[in-house]
C-alpha cells in the first residue's frame, strides 16, 4: 500500500465550510459529542487527550458559563502548520469552535493568537465579521437557538502560554504561568468557569468529522491514532513544508516523501519532543509510538548533535516561566553542562548526574514545559553518546 | 450585637495560580460522596472531598516536606519539594496542591520521590548564597533543615561563591537580601493575598526570575507598609528586620546614657518560643529581670501608655460624637484607631482621603517616648539628651514609626530604637541568659504595673475591649461586670475577619473628674448620650481593613459605626512582623490565650483605674485628656502619601 503523504492541506481544503456546522446543528448536543468520541479524535497539540472525553467533561459541568478557547499560540520550534490553517481555512477553525460551543454549552469563544502572528489578526477579524454577517456567529446561528461569538486575543510572546493553564492566566491578564492541575480547565478554567482549550488543528478536525462523518475519520490512521495529521517539516530535507499524513506512517516513509532520506536524526515534536536516530526510523508517527504536535526537524549527516542539544536547551532556558524549581534551575544547569561537554570539561560522572537531573525534571516539574524540556538532551545523550563523549576525548587527550 | 466574616478567596487579588483551589468543601460531611478514601504509604484514611494530599498525610502523622507552602497562604505548588507518587500518574504530584476528589493511593518516600527532593535541594543551593554561620536564620531556616533532613553533603550543581545582589536596607523596617532568596514566593503571596498590599512580585523568567518591587525600587520608595508579615513567612534569610541591636548594645555600654526600655504586651507572650518553650508561655516578669541584667537602667510597661491611649483616644471619640450628635457638625466618623503603624501607613498610601477618620492619638510606643523625654526626665532630673529610649515591640513597622520625622515632640527623637521580639531574644542569648530560668521581677516606677486593658492591646479586639471597659464605666457610671461577666467583652475577641458590636447606653452617670480637667470640654453632663447605641467594629490584617474601608465608602453597614479598631497584622500585634518565626493560626491563638490569661491575672483591669495614669494627668498633663499639653505630646498628624511615590 502506498502511503499518502501530501503537501499542503489536502483534506481540509476540500471541506465545504458550514457543512460540518449544519450537520452539528441538526444533532443534539449529546450526539455531537458522541460523533467526536466515535471518531476517536485525539488532541492535535501533541498531548493527545481524547477530544470527546474533554468535551464531555466540560459539557457535564454545572456552571452555566463556559468558554471555548482555541490555542493558536503555535510556539513549538519547527511548527508552522497552524499558521497555514489560519491562513488557508480559517472558517473551519471558527466552525470547529462553534461546534465545540454547541457541544459544551458555551456562549463565548476566544482565539488566543501567538504574538508573532499579529499580522494574521486583521484577516481573521474580517473572517469573523463575515461569519457574523452570514449568521454563522452571534445570536441564533443559522436559525438555531445557538448563540456564540468569538474574540481574538493576542499572546505576548511567551512559549509557556501554549500550555493551556498558562494560556488562561495570560487571558486573565496575569503573568503567564501554569496553574496546578487538578483542577483542570474543563472544571475551573477561564475566570474560574469550565473551559475547553483545543489546538487549531483539533478544531479543524472537528469541522471535518462533522462534515464527513466519524467513520471516514476513523478509517484513516491506526487503531489508536485515527485521522489525518498535519506536520511541519523543516531542516535538512529537499522539500520542507506542511504535509498531511495518515497517522501511523514510519519516519522513513515521511523522510522519503520530503527528501530527507540521508538524515542522521529527526527531532519529532519540537524542542520538547524526542530526537530519533536513523536506527529507529522504522518507528511510527502515532500517539502510541512517537507522539507529536506536528513539528519535524530533519538533521543531515553533517549536523553536530551536541549543537542541536544546546540549541534546544538555550530555548528552554529562555522560555521557562521561572515558577517551579526543577524547570527554573534545571534547564540552566543542563545548558551549563552542555557547554562543559562542548569544551571537553564534562566528566562521565557529571554527565550521569545531568541525566538524573533530566529525569527529575521530567517527573517533578509543574507543567509540560519542564516535564519535556530535557527530552531532546536525554535522547541525544542516549543515541549519540559516542559523538558527545568522543569530543571529550579529543579535547582532553 | 452581631459578628460576621467576609468571604476572602473570591476577592483575592492574587493570580489564580497562586490562589487556593476552588474545590468546594462538602456542605454535609456525612453525605454520601462527601468523604473520600485515600491510602498514604499503606495507611488508609477517609478525608473530606477536596482535602489536599499534604493535609491528609498530616492527619496520618506522615511528614511531607514543604517550602513554598505556608498554612496562612494560598496554594502555590511551585517549589516541588513536596512531590509524591500518586497512583496512575506518570509524573510526581505536589502534595500541597493536589486536592483529593477520588480515592487514590499515594507513596511519599519512594526512590523517585527522594531523588526528586534531593535534586530540588541541590538546585536551590546552586543559587542560594547561604553562609549558615553568618546568617541570622541559622538553626531557624527551613532550607537548612531540609538539607539536613535529606542528607545534603555537597553542592552537586555548585554554589554561589559571591553575592549576586545588593542588599536592600533602604527601609527602616524590612531588609531584603535576594542572595538568600529561593523564589518560593511566600512573600509575594503574603503581600498580595494575605495583606492585599502587593509590593512584591516575581519578575523576569526562567533562571533570571527574581522577586522585585515596582520597577525594582528600594523598599523605602514603594508602598510597603512595613508590617513585616513577609519576614514571618520567609523560609530563609531573604527577608529580615532592620536590626538595631548593635546600637542598643553600644548605648547600654555607654555610662553617660540612661537607657530605658518599654516593653509591649505581645512580645512577652511569644519570646519563650525563641527559647524552645511552647507558644503561649508568657515570660513577662522573667523578661524584666533579664532586661536589667543585660544593662537597661529602667524597664517600663508599654501598657501604661496603652491605658493612656484609651483615655486620649476615648476622649477624642466622645468629642467627635458630641460634635456629630449634638452640634450636628460634619465630623469624620467612625473614628479609626491609630496604634498600628503598619495600618497607619496603609491608609496613608491607599485611602489618604479617609485620614480624617484616624484618631490623632499617637500609638502607645510614641506616647511613651515623648513622656520619657519630658515627664520622666523632669521627674528624675535627667537631661533628655542623655536618655535613650528603646521600645520592645512585636512589630517591624514600629521601627519605621519611631523614625517618622514628626515623632520628636519632646524636642528629641522620642523613641530611639524599635527592637523586635526576635532581636531581644538574640541579645539575651548573647548575654548567656536562659530567659525561662530567670527570677521574676516587676516593672519600674513611676509607671509601675499597668492594667489588664493594656495587656490585651496585644490581641486583635484588645484596644476595643479596653476602650469599651472604660467608656461603659465612665459614661454609664456602672461596672462593666454588670454587663459582661468578669469584664470580659467576648464579642470583640476572636479571629473572625470583621466583628461588629452594638452597645446601648442603658443610663448615664456623672462626667468623671478626669475629663473635667479639660476646661474646653463642651459639656458637663452625659445626658446627650442617654439611650444612644454605640456601634463599634474590630478588624485585623490589611486585607480585611480594605474590605471595611470599601464598605464605609460605599455607605455599607460599617459606615454607621462610631469606632473601629484596625490592626495591620492578622491576629493583631501577637501576629506581628517582629514575632518569633514560624507563625500560624495555632501559634497566634496560643499567644492570644496567654495574653487574655495575663489580663485576667491583673488586679486592675480598666485603663481609667490605672493610678499612674491619674497621677500623670494631675502632675503633668494638667489640662486633662485631649488638652493642650496632651495634644502637643500625645497626638500627631498623618501624611496623605498616595499610591504613587515620586
Amino acid at each position: 500500500m502506498t502511503v499518502a503523504v501530501t503537501k499542503g492541506l489536502a483534506t481540509f481544503e476540500t471541506i465545504e465550510p458550514t457543512t460540518g456546522l449544519r450537520a452539528a446543528l441538526a444533532k443534539s448536543r449529546v450526539d455531537v459529542i458522541a460523533e467526536i468520541s466515535a471518531s476517536r479524535l485525539k488532541g492535535r497539540g501533541g498531548a493527545g487527550f481524547p477530544t470527546g472525553t474533554k468535551w464531555n467533561l466540560a459539557a457535564a459541568a454545572a456552571d452555566p458559563q463556559k468558554f471555548v478557547v482555541c490555542n493558536a499560540d503555535e510556539g513549538e520550534p519547527g511548527t508552522f502548520k497552524d499558521r497555514l490553517i489560519l491562513t488557508e481555512v480559517p472558517d473551519l477553525v471558527f466552525e470547529g469552535m462553534t461546534i465545540g460551543a454547541l457541544a459544551i454549552g458555551a456562549r463565548k469563544g476566544i482565539l488566543y493568537l501567538r504574538e508573532e502572528y499579529t499580522y494574521l489578526r486583521s484577516g481573521l477579524q474580517e473572517v469573523l465579521a463575515r461569519r457574523r454577517a452570514d449568521g454563522l456567529l452571534g445570536e441564533g446561528i443559522l436559525g438555531s437557538d445557538l448563540t456564540f461569538d468569538i474574540e481574538i486575543r493576542m499572546g505576548a510572546g511567551a512559549y509557556v502560554c501554549g500550555e493551556e493553564t498558562a494560556l488562561i492566566e495570560s487571558l486573565e491578564g496575569h503573568r503567564g504561568e501554569p496553574r496546578n492541575r487538578p483542577p483542570f480547565p474543563v472544571d475551573t478554567g477561564f475566570e474560574g468557569h469550565p473551559t475547553v482549550v483545543n489546538n487549531v488543528e483539533t478544531f479543524v478536525c472537528v469541522a471535518a468529522i462533522l462534515a464527513k462523518g466519524a467513520p471516514w475519520f476513523e478509517s484513516i490512521g491506526t487503531d489508536r491514532s485515527t485521522g489525518p495529521k498535519l506536520l511541519s517539516v523543516s531542516g535538512d530535507c529537499g522539500r520542507p513544508g506542511v504535509y498531511e499524513i495518515p497517522l501511523g506512517i514510519t519516519v522513513a516513509e515521511l523522510l522519503a516523501a520530503v527528501g530527507g532520506e540521508d538524515a542522521k536524526a529527526v527531532q519529532i515534536g519540537g524542542a520538547s519532543g524526542h530526537c530519533i536516530p536513523a536506527s529507529e526510523f522504522n518507528r511510527t508517527i502515532a500517539f502510541e509510538d512517537i507522539s507529536t504536535g506536528g513539528s519535524v526537524i530533519v538533521f543531515g549527516p553533517h549536523r553536530d548533535m551536541l549543537h542541536v542539544a544546546k540549541n534546544f536547551m538555550d530555548f528552554f532556558v529562555e522560555e521557562s516561566c521561572g515558577q517551579c524549581t526543577p524547570c527554573r534551575e534545571g534547564n540552566a544547569v543542563l545548558l551549563a553542562g552542555i557547554e562543559m561537554l562542548e569544551e571537553g570539561r564534562c566528566s562521565m560522572a557529571y554527565l550521569i548526574e545531568m541525566c538524573k537531573l533530566g529525569e527529575v525534571m521530567q517527573l517533578a516539574s509543574k507543567c509540560g514545559l519542564g516535564q519535556s524540556s530535557p527530552n531532546a538532551f536525554l535522547s541525544i545523550v542516549q543515541h549519540f553518546r559516542e559523538e558527545l563523549m568522543g569530543r571529550t576525548e579529543t579535547v582532553t587527550r | 450585637m452581631s459578628g460576621h466574616t467576609t468571604p476572602r478567596p473570591d476577592q483575592s487579588r492574587a493570580p489564580v495560580s497562586q490562589r487556593g483551589h476552588r474545590v468546594a468543601p462538602p456542605v454535609d460531611t456525612g453525605a454520601i460522596g462527601a468523604q473520600v478514601q485515600v491510602t498514604i504509604d499503606g495507611n488508609e484514611i477517609k478525608v473530606p472531598l477536596g482535602t489536599t494530599i499534604l493535609e491528609a498525610a498530616g492527619r496520618l502523622g506522615i511528614r511531607i516536606p514543604t517550602l513554598c507552602h505556608h498554612p496562612d497562604l494560598c496554594v502555590a505548588g511551585l517549589c516541588r519539594i513536596c512531590v509524591v507518587e500518586v497512583e496512575h500518574h506518570r509524573t510526581l504530584q505536589a502534595a500541597c496542591a493536589y486536592p483529593i476528589t477520588s480515592p487514590l493511593s499515594v507513596k511519599t518516600h519512594t526512590r523517585k520521590v527522594r531523588q526528586a527532593r534531593r535534586t530540588i535541594l541541590d538546585l536551590l543551593l546552586s543559587k542560594h548564597h547561604g553562609e549558615c554561620y553568618s546568617c541570622f536564620r541559622n538553626l531557624n531556616c527551613e532550607l537548612q533543615t531540609l538539607c539536613k533532613e535529606y542528607g545534603v553533603d555537597f553542592y552537586r550543581f555548585g554554589h554561589p561563591e559571591q553575592p549576586l545582589y545588593k542588599v536592600d536596607d533602604s527601609s527602616y523596617s524590612v531588609r531584603r537580601d535576594m542572595n538568600k532568596c529561593i523564589l518560593c514566593r511566600r512573600c509575594v503571596r503574603t503581600c498580595i493575598d494575605l495583606q492585599e498590599v502587593g509590593v512584591l512580585e516575581a519578575v523576569n523568567r526562567s533562571d533570571k526570575t527574581t522577586i522585585a518591587t515596582f520597577m525594582d525600587r528600594p523598599l523605602a520608595e514603594v508602598v510597603c507598609i512595613n508590617c513585616g508579615q513577609c519576614i514571618n513567612r520567609c523560609p530563609t534569610a531573604a527577608l529580615g528586620a532592620a536590626d538595631p541591636t548593635d546600637d542598643v548594645w553600644r548605648d547600654i555600654n555607654d555610662p553617660t546614657k540612661h537607657v530605658v526600655i518599654q516593653t509591649a504586651p505581645a512580645p512577652r507572650a511569644a519570646i519563650g518560643e525563641c527559647f524552645g518553650l511552647e507558644p503561649g508561655t508568657p515570660l513577662t516578669f522573667e523578661m524584666n529581670t533579664a532586661l536589667r541584667t543585660i544593662g537597661f537602667d529602667r524597664v517600663f510597661d508599654t501598657n501604661f501608655t496603652a491605658d493612656l491611649t484609651i483615655i486620649e483616644e476615648g476622649t477624642e471619640l466622645i468629642l467627635r460624637l458630641y460634635r456629630a450628635l449634638v452640634l450636628k457638625d460634619q465630623v469624620a466618623l467612625p473614628q479609626f484607631t491609630s496604634c498600628s503603624p503598619g495600618w497607619v501607613k496603609y491608609i496613608e498610601h491607599f485611602y489618604p482621603e479617609m485620614l480624617p477618620h484616624v484618631s490623632s492619638a499617637k500609638s502607645p510606643q510614641q506616647m511613651f517616648g515623648s513622656l520619657l523625654k519630658t515627664y520622666y526626665a523632669k521627674l528624675n532630673g535627667l537631661d533628655p539628651a542623655d536618655i535613650v529610649t528603646v521600645a520592645l515591640m512585636p512589630c517591624s513597622a514600629k521601627k519605621y514609626e519611631c523614625n517618622r520625622p514628626e515623632m520628636c515632640d519632646s524636642g528629641y527623637k522620642d523613641v530611639d530604637y524599635g527592637l523586635v521580639t526576635r532581636e531581644l531574644a538574640q541579645m539575651f542569648q548573647e548575654a548567656g541568659i536562659h530567659l525561662p530560668s530567670m527570677p521574676k521581677s516587676d516593672f519600674d516606677d513611676p509607671f509601675g504595673t499597668a492594667t489588664g486593658s493594656g495587656v490585651i492591646f496585644g490581641a486583635t479586639g484588645g484596644v476595643m475591649e479596653a476602650a469599651l471597659r472604660s467608656v461603659i464605666e465612665l459614661v454609664c457610671g456602672i461596672k462593666v461586670e454588670n454587663l459582661y461577666e468578669h469584664a470580659d467583652i467576648l464579642p470583640v475577641r476572636g479571629f473572625e475577619d470583621i466583628r461588629v458590636v452594638e452597645i446601648t447606653v442603658p443610663a448615664v452617670g456623672q462626667v468623671p473628674d478626669l475629663l473635667k480637667m479639660n476646661h474646653d470640654l463642651p459639656f458637663d453632663s452625659w445626658d446627650w448620650l442617654s439611650g444612644a447605641t454605640l456601634k463599634v467594629a474590630v478588624t485585623h490584617g490589611t486585607a480585611n481593613a480594605k474590605r471595611v474601608l470599601e464598605d464605609i465608602k460605599a455607605g455599607g453597614p460599617l459606615a454607621s459605626c462610631h469606632f473601629i479598631e484596625f490592626m495591620a497584622c492578622p491576629g493583631g500585634c501577637l501576629g506581628g512582623g517582629g514575632m518569633p518565626i514560624p507563625t500560624s493560626q495555632e501559634i497566634r491563638q496560643a499567644r492570644a490565650r496567654a495574653i487574655y490569661a495575663e489580663d485576667k491575672a491583673y488586679e486592675v483591669r480598666k485603663s481609667h483605674e490605672n493610678p499612674a495614669v491619674a497621677r500623670l494627668y494631675h502632675e503633668f498633663l494638667s489640662d486633662g485628656p485631649c488638652g493642650h499639653t496632651a495634644h502637643r505630646l500625645l497626638h500627631t498628624h498623618y501624611i496623605p502619601r498616595g499610591k504613587y511615590i515620586a
